[in-house]
């Protein structure tokens, strides 16, 4: 079993070495794409270094736009699934509010969260409510699926061990319905991450005077592309470094594995 | 303390019908074992009787009232595998007590008695996926001793197991029975099982199903399965079941 991780870990960071070496060797060794437009890992690595402390050309260090990206992707969040999640809890268990809530839904889903963009800049200008309200359609949508789903599929059986037993509705739905519905409502949290994390680029890109696709955006214009390879893979590692936080939670609450 | 009256009970899936105008009673603290051909509505009538099923006409009442989850003390052992996947064996055995608001200390104290009983005690903190078939199934027996029902309805909750614990749990079906007095409805595919538990049999006919014979065991307890009035009360059984 250890061997087994060992061996995992060693191909994991074996692939990152082949790819970095393949990126060195394309730019710095061999030169064959222009280092100003494809720079190499090293300049990368230095303009990482640099924009640590560096204000130019976009206004900020990186980790003053990292801070402001983080803050409304988790603003628009963690409404967006403190919200989604119970409503989709709802939907699944009461029929009623399935009834009331369910026609709207299925309106308003089909319109990606960047198409609410323009709108929202003409509502609440390209401040921090308009961002966080994009990135929070683009949250709510696949936890309220996911809740929802989970809640439908109950093992009905679970459910008449629990009424036999005496238990009312909302009993059955805390003891039964969401324990058993906890891995799907954690696969929507994690998809709903990866929507909020891609709305918010998206958001930043269009309507913002910070964060980090604001940062990319400001790159481009002067034509610094080792900056904006800084705010992509920034953006990669945030983005991986929070489904692992939300992994680690999952793993921690979801008891006995998947199946039976 | 139950006494079960089942009154003209009728239920149909769709164009089947399989239960057709049943009626019968079962006396307080009586043990009943119910045996029929498969597929003759056995399981259908015990999700009827706590009203997981809708019937069609008739009725099922206990002390004379309609069936009331919250007041009646019933435990029902399904068919079907019910453990919670999420909850360790522990958890699931004390689910029901739970659910029944039983103290802090005597949830504690049913917990082992029930697990040792059924020979779990040392899986108590598995979750289901690691157990086999008759451990779950143990596990949903333990799960219904716990909560000391005044109704215990078991569906072939015996059939997973080896024959040295289903002989061990049927005796101790049976001492459960003689100290607390439970109305038990059994149903068993087993004649021997049911003419070894049993105060009385009924055995029911093929779809659309109707109560067959109706008798019963008047053999005392404890009772050994080479005597000749035991021989004699399993092969009445087995003659009824013949004619199917
Ligand atoms: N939910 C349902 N919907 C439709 N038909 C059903 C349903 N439940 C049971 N049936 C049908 O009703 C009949 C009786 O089923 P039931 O499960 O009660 O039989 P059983 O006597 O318990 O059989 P077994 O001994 O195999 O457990 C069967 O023909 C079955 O197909
Ligand atoms: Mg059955």
């Amino acid at each position: 079993m250890k061997e087994k991780k060992l061996k995992y870990t060693l191909i994991s960071v074996a692939s990152i070495a082949a790819f970095l070496s393949v990126w060195y060797l394309v730019t710095d060794v061999f030169h064959i794409f222009p280092s100003s437009t494809f720079p190499s890992p090293v300049k990368v690595a230095q303009a990482f270094i640099r924009k640590l402390t560096v204000k130019t050309p976009d206004g900020g260090t990186l980790a003053t736009h990292l801070a402001a990206s983080l803050k409304v992707a988790l603003y628009g969040y963690l409404l967006g699934i403190g919200i989604g999640v119970p409503l989709g809890i709802l939907m699944g268990w009461f029929r009623k509010v399935d009834l009331i809530v369910k026609p709207i839904f299925d309106l308003v889903r089909p319109i990606p969260p960047v198409g609410w963009i323009p709108l929202m800049i003409l509502w609440l200008g390209i401040g921090m409510r308009a961002k966080a309200t994009v990135i929070f359609v683009s949250a709510v949508t696949p936890s309220i699926i996911n809740a929802y789903t989970g809640i439908k599929q109950t093992n009905s059986v679970h459910i008449w061990v629990a009424r036999t037993f005496g238990a009312k509705s909302l009993e059955t739905l805390i003891k039964v319905g969401i324990p058993s519905a906890l891995p799907m409502i954690f696969a929507g949290l994690k998809v709903s991450l990866g929507a909020s994390w891609m709305a918010l680029v998206a958001a930043e890109m269009l309507a913002s005077t910070e964060g980090l696709g604001y940062m990319i955006q400001m790159n481009r214009m002067v034509g610094k592309a080792d900056n904006i390879m800084v705010g992509m893979i920034t953006i990669g590692l945030v983005g991986a470094m929070l489904t692992w936080i939300l992994e680690k939670l999952e793993n921690k609450l979801v008891k006995g594995g998947r199946t039976k | 303390m139950s006494k079960v009256e089942v009154n003209h009970l009728t239920k149909s899936f769709g164009k089947l019908k399989v239960l057709d105008d049943i009626s019968f009673q079962v006396e307080d603290g009586d043990f009943l074992c119910i045996v029929g051909p498969t597929g003759c509505g056995k399981t259908t009538f015990l999700n009827s009787l706590v009203k997981l099923y809708d019937v069609d006409c008739g009725e099922i009442l206990i002390n004379g009232e309609a069936v009331d989850l919250n007041k009646h003390s019933i435990a029902y052992i399904m068919q079907e595998y019910s453990t919670m996947s999420w909850l360790t064996v522990r958890e699931n055995v004390q689910f029901g007590m739970k659910i029944r608001k039983f103290s802090k200390k005597k949830i504690k104290e049913k917990t082992q008695e029930v697990l040792r009983m059924v020979g779990m005690e040392k899986f108590a903190d598995y979750y289901p996926g690691q157990l086999s078939a008759s451990m779950l199934q143990r596990v949903s027996i333990a799960r219904a001793f716990a909560v000391e029902p005044d109704l215990l309805l078991m569906d072939e909750p015996y059939g997973q197991l080896d024959l040295e614990l289903r002989f061990k749990l049927e005796d101790e079906l049976i001492r459960i029975w003689q100290e607390t007095k439970t109305t038990i409805i059994f149903i068993t595919h087993n004649i021997e099982e049911a003419v070894y538990m049993s105060r009385r049999i009924m055995v029911l006919t093929n779809k659309p199903t109707k109560v067959k014979e109706d008798f019963e065991n008047p053999l005392p307890l404890p009772r050994n399965v080479t005597e000749e009035s035991f021989v004699e009360m399993r092969n009445r059984v087995t003659n009824l079941i013949k004619w199917w």
